[in-house]
């Protein structure tokens, strides 16, 4: 049984002289990429030719996007911070559907600590500019003569990062686990039975990895994306709001 | 070092890094005990307001998903010690 997990390959390489790789843009990026071109389709498209009164189903949707999202500002920031209802917005779809990329055979963006570090540092990024807007920048730098102050302010991000990854990458980890451990199993099945291996070892056909896993990827991969997701922009929220106060 | 001391400290190292990754996830015992206390609060509270459904579900949500956080250092920790192999180098080749 030979269980491989590996992080983000690289997409894109630049080499020197020597042949040694000197800059590289990695498979995360480069699905970033694509997230991003369809969550810029989705908007062309759900956005064509508005209507005052909707007749399509398409603005139906869209509408019902924005007030959602609109709703769920009102309601857990507060109507002083209507104007990051689009960041928000942006930031909910650039996870989920990275995440929920995985589903069609790319690697989830999300489970590479360097996208879900910077997604937090922007979260943190902000957090600062709206303690130093509405407090003053006297009062900021006050708040670290205690010592455990920077302590709590670091582990913000750092506990985003990890938990977002350590969701995504969990269950990315799981799920190839549950491949070899049923590709194991078959290949005990095909023993008793006699089927021998193929020349390279292993086996052309491995009967246990058809639909078992799709009831784990449904937990895995569906449901915690989402919720995953979902939770990411609602600390972001709540974390912003605490910043005010 | 000779060949066959490398490879016994090298298997040391190993079995090491395998039973610090098994005993790292030990912290899953808090969250598991965590998330389900406020599952079953937020269910005790639906029981008895039924009209605040939604709000209760959201907020359980995020209370789980802060209260997930340790278990997932631990398992951050772990991963770490199963793929990254972080202790092999103090061997020195």
């Amino acid at each position: 049984m030979n269980i491989e997990v590996q992080g983000p390959k690289r997409m894109i390489c630049i080499l020197d002289g020597n042949g040694d790789v000197t800059f590289s843009i990695s498979e995360s990026v480069v699905t970033g990429w694509l997230v991003i071109l369809i969550v810029l389709a989705l908007c062309l498209i759900l956005t064509k030719d508005l209507k005052k009164i909707p007749e399509t189903k398409r603005q139906c949707a869209a509408e019902y996007i924005v007030k959602t999202v609109n709703n769920m500002i009102e309601t857990n920031m507060g109507i002083d911070f209507m104007r990051y209802a689009p960041y928000i917005a942006a930031v909910f779809a650039y996870i989920i559907i990275g995440t929920l990329i995985s589903m069609v055979g790319f690697r989830s963006i999300t489970a590479d600590i360097s996208v879900t570090g910077g997604l937090a540092l922007m979260t943190f990024v902000l957090i600062t500019y709206t303690k130093i807007r509405y407090n003053g920048i006297g009062k900021y730098l006050l708040s670290f003569v205690n010592p455990l102050n920077i302590i709590s302010e670091v582990a913000t991000p750092v506990s985003m990062a990890l938990r977002l990854f350590g969701n995504v990458g969990g269950g990315m980890i799981i799920t190839i686990i549950l491949y070899a451990a049923l590709g194991a199993a078959s290949g005990a099945l095909y023993g008793v039975f006699g089927i021998p291996e193929m020349a390279s070892g292993g086996y052309f056909f491995n009967i246990f990895q058809i639909g078992i896993p799709a009831v784990l990827s449904v937990y895995f991969d569906l449901f915690s994306g989402a919720i995953q997701s979902y939770v990411f922009i609602m600390l972001t929220m709540a974390y912003i709001k605490m910043g005010k106060e | 070092m000779e060949k066959e001391a490398l490879l016994s400290a090298q298997a040391t190292v190993l079995a090491g890094q395998a039973i610090g990754a098994g005993l790292a996830m030990i912290a899953g015992i808090g969250p598991g005990i965590g998330e389900g206390y406020a599952v079953g609060k937020a269910i005790e509270t639906i029981g008895r307001q039924p009209e605040i459904k939604g709000t209760a579900t959201s907020t359980m949500f995020i209370g789980c998903a802060v209260a997930e956080t340790t278990g997932i250092y631990g398992l951050f920790v772990a991963i770490m010690l199963l793929f990254a192999n972080p202790f092999l180098k103090f061997l020195g080749q």
